[in-house]
C-alpha cells in the first residue's frame, strides 16, 4: 500500500470500523476526543512557554491569563477525563465480565464531557475570562476584570463536564453492582464492599477471611470514582455559588457584601480540588500500574492484599491532605498546616512508592521480558512519579514551603512531571495495550515513531520540568509574567523541551491515524452496526 | 539565621542527586528485565526495609527542617515572639500601601510584615536584587497575615505580590521598599 492508501484506509487496511461493537466504539471516541484535546492542551502549553521567552504582540495579557486557565483544565477534564473514563468504562466490565450497566448513559457522559469542554474552552478564548483553576474568592466574580456573560458560560461547560462525571460514576457502581439479564442474583452489597475495601478491612480482624469479589484493578478504579464523586460535588457546589453572583450581577444586583470567607472557601475548594491531584489520579495510576504489570508478565501481583490496603488508605490520604496547599496561609490553624500539609501528606510517599514497588517486583517475577510499548511507557510512566512525588513532598513542608510556594518549581518538577511523564505515560501504556483488542487486531503503522514518542515525552517532559523547576528555584513565580527576559536562559530551555514534547505528540497522533485511516477515524464516530452489548464481538 | 539561598542550595543539591539516582536506577531495571535472570523473587524482607525507609523519609523530612530552617519553629510561634518592628501594610485594587516609602530594617531586629487585603487574594514575597526569592506568604482578604522575619545580613528588598489577581494585578512590584542595614560593630 503506498502512502496515500494507507493514510485513507490504514496499515494494511487492517482496521474494519464496521465489525466494531458499540462498547469498542464509545471507548475508541473517548479516547480520540480525549488526543484532540490533549492537543488543544499542548499547543497552549507551548504558546505560553513562546510567551515566557517574550510577550506575543497578538495575544494580549488579558487572553494569555485566559489560556493560562483553560489549559489546565482542558488537560485534565478534556483530555484525561475522556481517557480514563473511555479506558475504565471498558474495563470494569471487561475484567467483571459482563455488560456496562448502560451505554446510553456512557454516551451522554462523553457528549456532555466533550460539549463542557468545548464551552469553558470557548468562552475563555472569546471573553478572557481568567479566574484560573484556583478560582480565589472573590476572583471569580470580580466583575471589574471579567466580562458576566463570559463568566456564565465558562462556568456552565464546566458543570456540563461535573455531569458527565456524574453519569460516570454512576455508571462505575451499577456495573460492579447489578445483575445482568438472564444472570443468577448477584451480591451487590458484597460486591461494593469488596470494591471499595469495606470486607478487605474486615478480613484483617476476622478469623473467617473472604475472597475478594472484585479484582484488584477494579477496586482501585471503584476507589478512584469515589474521590471522582466527591470533587464533581464540590466543584458543582462552587460553581453554582459563583453562578448565583454573575445572575444577580447580570440583574444589576452586586453581592460583593456578602459574608463569603475567603479562607473557608479556599479549604473547601482545595479539599475538593485536591481529590484530583492527591487522590483519584494516584488511586487510578496506581490501578492502571497493577494492571499493566499482570497483562504484561500474566503473572500475580506481587503483596497483592498489601497493594489493595494501600490503595484504601490512599482513599484515606485524599481526603485530608488538603492543606498542604495552604501552608503559605498565615490564617490557616498551625495544627491543620502539620498534621493535614505535613504529616498525613508524607503518607502519600509511602502509598505511591509502595505501588512503585509492587509493579517493578511484579515485572521483575517475569524477566526476561520482551521491551514492548506497552512496557517502556510504564516504565516511564513509575519513572515519572518517581521524580514527582518526592517534589512534592518537599515543598509541602512548612520550611521549604516558604521558599517554593506558587514558584515554577510547584508547577514544573511537581506538576508537570507528574503529568506530561508519570500520568501521560502511563495513560499511553493503557492505550497501546488496548489498541489491538478495542480495534480488533489493527496493526501500528510505525515502530520508529511510536520510540520516538516515547523518547519525545520522556525527555521533553522532564526536561521541561527540570528547568522550569530550576527558574523556580531563583525565584521565578507561575501565574506571572517577566517581561525583561529575567529567566530566559531556563525558559528558552523549557521552551526547546516543550517542542520535543509537541512533536512527540504529533508522531503519535499521526501514527495512529495511520494505522486507523482516516475512514477508520470517521468509522469511530459513526453508529455500531452491531447489535450487541458484549465489550468485543464474539469469536466466529 | 541560614539564609534561604543556603536552603535552596541544599535542596537543590539533595534532590539532582535523587534525580540521577532514580534515572539511574530505571535504566538498569529497563536493561536488566529484558535480560534472563537466575533469580526472579524478590524478597520480602526487601520489600518491608524499603516500606520502612519510605516511613523514616516522610517524616524525617519535616523533623529535619523543623530543626535547621530557622524561620521554621519561628512561624509556628510568632503568636508568641515579641517583635522589635511591625510593619502594617495593606492592598487593595492591586496596589500596596507601605507605611513609609521605604522599610527601613536593622540587622537582627525580629520584623513582622502584617498585611491586610481590602478586595481580592494578593501575595506578599521579599525578593532580592537577582530576582531570588527571600519569603512569601498567601495574603487572604477577611483575615490577618502576618510573616515575622529576621534578617542578618544587609540588603535591598523589592516587594512583589506572589499570587494572581486576575489580568491586571501579573505585575504589583515595589522596587527597592525593603533596605536592611548592618550595623558592623554591634554585629561583630
Amino acid at each position: 500500500m503506498n502512502f496515500l492508501q494507507t493514510l485513507i484506509k490504514g496499515e494494511q487496511a487492517m482496521f474494519k470500523p464496521d465489525g466494531l461493537t458499540p462498547m469498542q466504539k464509545l471507548t475508541l471516541r473517548f479516547v480520540v476526543i480525549g488526543l484532540v484535546y490533549y492537543a488543544f492542551a499542548v499547543i497552549e502549553g507551548m504558546l505560553m512557554r513562546i510567551y515566557e521567552i517574550r510577550p506575543i504582540p497578538a495575544i494580549s495579557t488579558n487572553q494569555f491569563f485566559a489560556i493560562m486557565t483553560a489549559h489546565p483544565l482542558v488537560g485534565i477534564f478534556g483530555s484525561t477525563y475522556s481517557i480514563v473514563f473511555g479506558a475504565f468504562l471498558f474495563l470494569v466490565p471487561f475484567l467483571m465480565k459482563k455488560p456496562l450497566w448502560s451505554i446510553k448513559l456512557a454516551n451522554w457522559n462523553f457528549w456532555l464531557v466533550t460539549i463542557g469542554t468545548f464551552t469553558f474552552w470557548f468562552s475563555g478564548f472569546l471573553t478572557h475570562y481568567a479566574p484560573l483553576y484556583t478560582l480565589y474568592w472573590p476572583l471569580p466574580v470580580d466583575f471589574t476584570q471579567f466580562s458576566i456573560l463570559g463568566g456564565i458560560f465558562f462556568i456552565l461547560g464546566i458543570a456540563l463536564v461535573m455531569l458527565g462525571t456524574v453519569f460516570f460514576v454512576i455508571n462505575v457502581f451499577a456495573t460492579i453492582t447489578y445483575t445482568p439479564e438472564g444472570w443468577d442474583k448477584q451480591p451487590s452489597c458484597a460486591l461494593l464492599s469488596s470494591a471499595l475495601g469495606i470486607s478487605g478491612v474486615r478480613n484483617l480482624f476476622s478469623k473467617n477471611k473472604k475472597e475478594h469479589l472484585v479484582s484488584l484493578p477494579v477496586a482501585a478504579i471503584a476507589r478512584g470514582t469515589v474521590d471522582v464523586a466527591l470533587n464533581s460535588g464540590i466543584i458543582i457546589f462552587t460553581g453554582v455559588l459563583i453562578l448565583v453572583y454573575m445572575v444577580f450581577a447580570l440583574f444589576g444586583v452586586s453581592l460583593k457584601d456578602t459574608a463569603i470567607d475567603a479562607l473557608l472557601y479556599k479549604n473547601w475548594f482545595w479539599w475538593g480540588l485536591d481529590l484530583v491531584a492527591d487522590g483519584l489520579v494516584l488511586i487510578f495510576v496506581a490501578g492502571t500500574w497493577y494492571l499493566l504489570a499482570t497483562l504484561i508478565t500474566g503473572k500475580k501481583l506481587f503483596m497483592e492484599n498489601i497493594a489493595r490496603t494501600a490503595l484504601l488508605v490512599e482513599l484515606i490520604v485524599s481526603w485530608t491532605v488538603w492543606s498542604h496547599h495552604l501552608l503559605s496561609d498565615q490564617a490557616q490553624p498551625g495544627f491543620l498546616k502539620v498534621l493535614s500539609g505535613e504529616m498525613v501528606t508524607a503518607f502519600e510517599l509511602i502509598t505511591q512508592g509502595l505501588a512503585f514497588f509492587i509493579t517493578l517486583a511484579t515485572l521483575w517475577s517475569a524477566r526476561p521480558l520482551k521491551m514492548t510499548n506497552p512496557l517502556k511507557f510504564l516504565l516511564g510512566g513509575l519513572l515519572g512519579f518517581a521524580l514527582a512525588v518526592p517534589a512534592g513532598i518537599m515543598q509541602a513542608d512548612i520550611g521549604l514551603n516558604r521558599i517554593l510556594h506558587n514558584t515554577q518549581w510547584v508547577i514544573g518538577p511537581h506538576v508537570h512531571v507528574a503529568v506530561l511523564v508519570g500520568l501521560a505515560m502511563t495513560l499511553y501504556a493503557a492505550i497501546y495495550i488496548l489498541f489491538p483488542i478495542l480495534t480488533n487486531g489493527a496493526q501500528l503503522y510505525s515502530q520508529k515513531l511510536a520510540n520516538f514518542h516515547f523518547w519525545g515525552q520522556l525527555i521533553g517532559g522532564i526536561g521541561m520540568g527540570a528547568f522550569m523547576g530550576m527558574a523556580g528555584l531563583h525565584g521565578m513565580l507561575r501565574r506571572s509574567l517577566y517581561v525583561n527576559g529575567e529567566f530566559n536562559t531556563y525558559m528558552i530551555l523549557a521552551g526547546l523541551c516543550g517542542a520535543l514534547l509537541l512533536f512527540a505528540f504529533l508522531a503519535f497522533f499521526f501514527n495512529i491515524v495511520m494505522s486507523v485511516g482516516i475512514n477508520g477515524v470517521i468509522g469511530i464516530f459513526m453508529p455500531s452496526k452491531l447489535k450487541t452489548k458484549e465489550l468485543v464481538p464474539a469469536q466466529e | 539565621m541560614v539564609d534561604s539561598t543556603v536552603v535552596l542550595n541544599g535542596q537543590t543539591l539533595a534532590y539532582t542527586c535523587y534525580c540521577l539516582a532514580i534515572l539511574l536506577v530505571m535504566a538498569w531495571f529497563g536493561y536488566k528485565i529484558t535480560r534472563p535472570g537466575k533469580d526472579n523473587k524478590i524478597a520480602n524482607a526487601l520489600f518491608y526495609s524499603f516500606t520502612g525507609m519510605l516511613v523514616v523519609l516522610g517524616v524525617s523530612l519535616h523533623i529535619v527542617t523543623f530543626n535547621t530552617i530557622p524561620w521554621a519553629p519561628m512561624d509556628l510561634n510568632r503568636a508568641d515572639i515579641k517583635a522589635d518592628k511591625v510593619f502594617n501594610i495593606t492592598i487593595e485594587k492591586h496596589k500596596f500601601t507601605l507605611p513609609e516609602q521605604t522599610l527601613n530594617i536593622s540587622c537582627n531586629e525580629k520584623v513582622l510584615f502584617s498585611v491586610l487585603s481590602h478586595d481580592l487574594t494578593y501575595g506578599f514575597g521579599l525578593f532580592r536584587q537577582d530576582n531570588s526569592m527571600v519569603f512569601q506568604m498567601q495574603v487572604v482578604p477577611g483575615h490577618p497575615n502576618d510573616i515575622l522575619w529576621q534578617f542578618d545580613r544587609p540588603g535591598i528588598y523589592t516587594i512583589r505580590s506572589t499570587e494572581y489577581s486576575g489580568p491586571t494585578g501579573w505585575n504589583i512590584v515595589l522596587k527597592d521598599a525593603v533596605i536592611v542595614t548592618c550595623n558592623t560593630t554591634a554585629n561583630n
